[in-house]
């Protein structure tokens, strides 16, 4: 490799803030449309953000509808704390900024005024997972494990655009507090071509298929139907659970596609500790279920910064890695 | 740099109202604190007065409907005041007299640190402190959507101030020029470890809130008459700015031999001290009144 390839890699994942490839079908900033619509339709609607409306997509709702967007500055807790007092009035806040600063520095925030209260605030975070390369202090490997311990808390990892679309005005709808792993800027639009609806609280069958069951959630359901669709031209059938509710979990869906004989595998944008794999394995355990489940995620590491498509291969997450998994594993 | 105001002529029967509610605050304050032979008493009673203040004459309240649109929002930041929040509400009608012995037990409204999904009247959980006022901010913020004329009041402590959040929650105060909110320090300069000043000073603290965009003002914390003559004031004002009330306190205010006491945040009372208590805060109230009825 010569260093103008390597230099070229560079540029090509670690400052992008788009995830749809080239070419691919996208939505723009589908949050933020969604959020004008969601706020047409319902007066309580209000946005706020710390300093970051313009990268979380904020920034359409904010220019759209000035007079209902509350910018706070650089100020976390005082962002959750002002959404707190609107939800008391009666609005229905949505707040940005992104996950790291949501979860680890304004937890308190988090956990005690909004979840404790029950009130219908909702958080929109950006930079779940690997979705940056600047490595831990931007990227939330942790904000799942860090709040599904928080009662009262709706957590939801949409895989893509028409999710996001989709669970914006039912997460206005739900009378208590919400938690969004946001995806921003050009957002794939991948599950309008499944039979598929975004249902709060319910996990949903992509595809089918007798070898292989992939339970996932986030960006990571877009990369294994990919992956499913390598594995089938091997003669490998393989179903797709996605599960865009992380808590309240659709223990349910997950059991009812259990004891098939099939190879099972989670696949998360989050740390294998505390996130899909944890949750999907706490309901086979609960349930005294047989089945051996192959995490796919996030090593139990601090992340190296660097680009996109060389750390997601690194950590096995890319379609290519999850594709050779599973060749292992079968 | 304490700006004082000089106190004007209020009517003396609307203060002397103001003090026979105190001193049932305190009353009261003692009641609960004797059903659990402990309490944060100190601070329940060097804040009877302002409380006195806002629920005998300031806050615009429906004790038969708590949470009336039409009221005003008073949020206790500092959730160990608990008791002294109960007496003020049990003063306002919200709750029989005879409910205060539930204090702190098991099933009662009356939870040890004040939270919003126990209590009626009660407006936020405070207790994880430096949330009250970030929070009061968006009740200020939701109000003005409304087109609501109500104020917020917002009950903090000087140990507080020392919570990064509270400073955040101040500059965005006074960047959304909320002139609805009022927020109230109580400064009796003790905190868990010891005195506020001696822990991590904040002083001057009428000039720190003056350079963050406040409308700031200091007085005495058992001045009735300053006390509502700021709050008055604050409140009429056409300032665009926040406002900001910082009242001098003794811990232990009313009864001489708690305020003669060693100071501490959790102050101890002795079985047989209790009666006294009350004897005492009579005397003192007795003394009060007559000195200002001469």
């Amino acid at each position: 490799m010569n260093q103008s390839t390597s230099i070229q890699n560079l540029r090509s994942g670690a400052m992008s803030a788009d995830l749809a490839k080239a070419g691919q079908r996208a939505v723009s900033a589908p949050l933020g449309h969604a959020l004008v619509e969601a706020a047409q339709q319902d007066e309580r609607v209000v946005g706020l953000s710390a300093d970051l409306a313009k990268y979380t997509d904020l920034h359409i709702f904010r220019d759209a509808m000035p007079e209902r967007f509350y910018q706070v500055g650089m100020a976390e807790q005082a962002l959750l704390g002002a959404a707190t007092g609107l939800a008391m009035e009666g609005y229905v806040p949505f707040a940005s900024t992104y996950s790291v600063f949501a979860t680890r520095r304004a937890y308190d925030f988090l956990l005690l005024d909004i979840a404790e209260a029950n009130l219908n605030v909702n958080l929109v975070c950006a930079l779940p997972g690997l979705t940056t390369g600047y490595g831990p202090s931007h990227a939330a490997t942790d904000d799942v494990a860090i709040l599904r311990a928080a009662p009262n808390l709706t957590i939801v990892d949409p895989a893509d655009a028409i999710d996001i679309q989709q669970a914006v005005p039912q997460l206005a709808a739900s009378d208590g507090p919400t938690y969004m792993r946001l995806l921003r800027g050009k957002v794939p639009a991948v599950l309008d071509e499944y039979d598929y609806t975004f249902e709060l609280g319910k996990a949903k069958l992509l595809r089918d298929g007798a070898d292989v069951l992939f339970i996932s959630s986030g960006l990571m359901t877009e990369r294994v139907l990919e992956a499913a669709k390598e594995l089938e031209k091997d003669g490998f059938g393989v179903a797709v659970l996605h599960t865009p509710t992380l808590k309240p979990f659709d223990e349910e869906a997950v059991l009812a596609q259990l004891g098939k004989g099939r190879l099972v595998l989670t696949a998360e944008n989050h740390s294998i500790v505390g996130g899909l794999f944890d949750i999907v394995s706490r309901t086979v355990a609960g349930h005294g279920v047989g089945e051996r489940i192959t995490p796919i995620g996030l090593p139990d590491t601090f992340l190296d910064a660097g680009a996109l498509p060389t750390l997601n291969d690194r950590y096995g997450v890319s379609v290519e890695a999850i594709v050779e998994r599973v060749r292992q594993s079968l | 740099m304490t700006e004082t105001s000089a106190p004007t002529a209020l009517d003396p029967e609307r203060i002397q109202r103001i003090r026979e509610a105190a001193y049932r605050i305190r009353q009261y304050s003692l009641i609960q604190a004797e059903v659990q032979g402990q309490g944060y008493i100190g601070q329940a009673l060097d804040i009877a007065d302002v409380l006195a203040v806002l629920y005998a004459d300031q806050l615009h309240l429906d004790p038969l409907d708590p949470e009336s649109e039409d009221r005003d929002r008073f949020q206790l930041s500092i959730g160990h005041y608990a008791l002294a929040l109960y007496a003020a509400l049990t003063e306002a009608k919200f709750f029989p007299e005879e409910e205060l012995q539930t204090y702190a037990g098991d099933d009662s409204r009356f939870p040890m640190s004040a939270m919003r999904t126990y209590t009626p009247g009660v407006e936020i959980s405070g207790g994880s402190l430096g949330h009250g006022l970030g929070i009061a901010n968006g009740v200020a913020m939701g109000l003005k959507r409304k087109g609501s004329d109500r104020f917020v009041y917002n009950l903090l402590s000087d140990g507080e101030l020392g919570e990064g959040s509270t400073w955040e929650a101040a500059a965005v105060a006074a960047h959304h020029q909320l002139d609805n909110l009022i927020a109230i320090v109580d400064f009796n300069d003790q905190q868990a470890d010891g005195k506020s000043t001696q822990m991590l000073s904040m002083e001057p603290v009428t000039d720190k809130f003056e350079a963050f965009g406040w409308m700031a003002r200091r007085c005495d914390g058992h001045d009735v008459e300053a006390l509502l003559t700021n709050l008055i004031e604050l409140r009429e004002s056409e300032d665009p700015r926040p406002r900001v009330l910082i009242v001098d306190t003794t811990l232990g205010k009313g009864v001489d031999f708690l305020e003669a006491r060693e100071k501490l945040h959790f102050m101890k009372v002795t079985e047989e001290e209790w009666a006294l208590a009350h004897e005492k805060l009579t005397e003192s109230h007795q003394a009060l009144s007559e000195e200002s009825g001469r």
